[in-house]
């Protein structure tokens, strides 16, 4: 038990000055609040039909995409992060790339007459 | 024997992760700093992965339309297992939070309940995920049906085979915290296992929105 304690200490007190990168309990809570919400609302509008074709997608990525930023921001702790925020630039750079793939992939394969 | 690294002293000591050459001189800094080193690591890890699941989906949107005379996206997917999937993936996300939180708090027990609970949905994911894929091949529609059904099996299959792997190391890192208890080494490990079973929650996002949502529209 003592032992733990120092383990405790010791580290905490060195992120503590490192600015952390954990959350809190506060923060956990509100990032599974805000995720619940954003996976019924599209949830709820494409099981009901609401909206066209084109405004259901528009709902379902825009939630997707909010959603991906607040697991990155309240579970991932990207914020938190150490000065230079290597973490966020690889991070961009990776969304860049994935978009390049998936947004291209799917221009290119619509002028292709065979795939229809 | 393994807290003498961490109160203080210089990381010499029986731990297996500082690599022989490593020249320590500042202790528990430089210590700290390797950890943090090799969760930046895990990082690029998590951003490369990023990229093999971009590929799978961009094959699967290409790819979702061409049954080749065989079952749709509309016809096959079971709306209530799909959802209650998502849902036991998303608590399992935040109880993984909560065992990172535990952690920082020094409280071994704690930490280990809430690995064992984010297992047991994971596990439960797992469970869910099979019977579906069981469900469809039942059905007829196994990955040589169509083209729409082999990029459908490839990119949820490997999202779950992720899941799997990643309950395989949840369990054997609890029996190393049972063993060892919360030192720098196992606090790193802890931190990263939570980084990836929030990817994984993104992932899945993904796949319930873009394959699941999408195809029952």
């Amino acid at each position: 038990m003592a032992q733990h304690q120092t383990v405790s200490n010791g580290h905490g007190g060195h992120n503590g000055g490192h600015g952390g990168g954990h959350g809190s309990l506060k923060s956990y809570v509100i990032g599974f609040a805000l995720s619940i919400v954003l996976t019924i609302i599209p949830l709820v509008v494409v099981m009901n039909g609401m909206l066209g074709r084109v405004g259901m997608t528009v709902v379902v990525l825009a939630a997707a995409t909010l959603q991906f930023i607040v697991q990155l921001v309240f579970f991932m702790h990207i914020r938190e992060e150490e000065k230079p925020r290597y973490n966020l630039m690889a991070l961009l750079l990776g969304i860049l790339l994935l978009l390049t793939i998936v947004i291209g992939s799917i221009w290119i394969m619509s002028m292709n007459v065979v795939a229809h | 024997m393994a807290h003498a690294t961490i109160s203080g002293a210089p990381a010499h000591g029986g731990q297996g992760s500082v690599p022989p050459g490593h020249h320590v001189q500042g202790g528990h800094d430089e210590h700290h700093d390797h950890e943090s080193l090799k969760t930046f690591g895990f990082w690029m890890f998590l951003i490369t992965d990023c990229i093999l699941f971009g590929t799978l989906f961009a094959t699967y949107l290409v790819l979702r339309f061409n049954t080749s005379g065989g079952p749709t996206a509309e016809e096959l997917f079971q709306m209530p297992i799909i959802i209650a999937e998502t849902f036991i993936l998303l608590t399992s996300s935040f109880t993984s939070g909560l065992a990172v939180l535990e952690m920082k708090k020094g409280n071994k027990k704690g930490l280990i309940g809430w690995l064992a609970v984010t297992a047991a949905l994971g596990a439960a994911f797992i469970a869910l995920e099979v019977s579906e894929f069981v469900h469809l091949v039942h059905e007829g529609a196994t990955i040589s049906t169509s083209a729409f059904l082999s990029a459908f099996f490839t990119l949820v299959g490997t999202h779950g085979l992720h899941v799997t792997v990643g309950l395989v190391w949840m369990i054997a890192l609890m029996i190393q915290l049972a063993q060892r208890g919360i030192t720098p080494v196992t606090d790193r490990k802890v931190t990263i296992i939570s980084l990836y079973w929030h990817f994984l929650d993104v992932v899945w996002i993904f796949v319930f929105s873009l394959v699941y949502l999408l195809g029952v529209m």
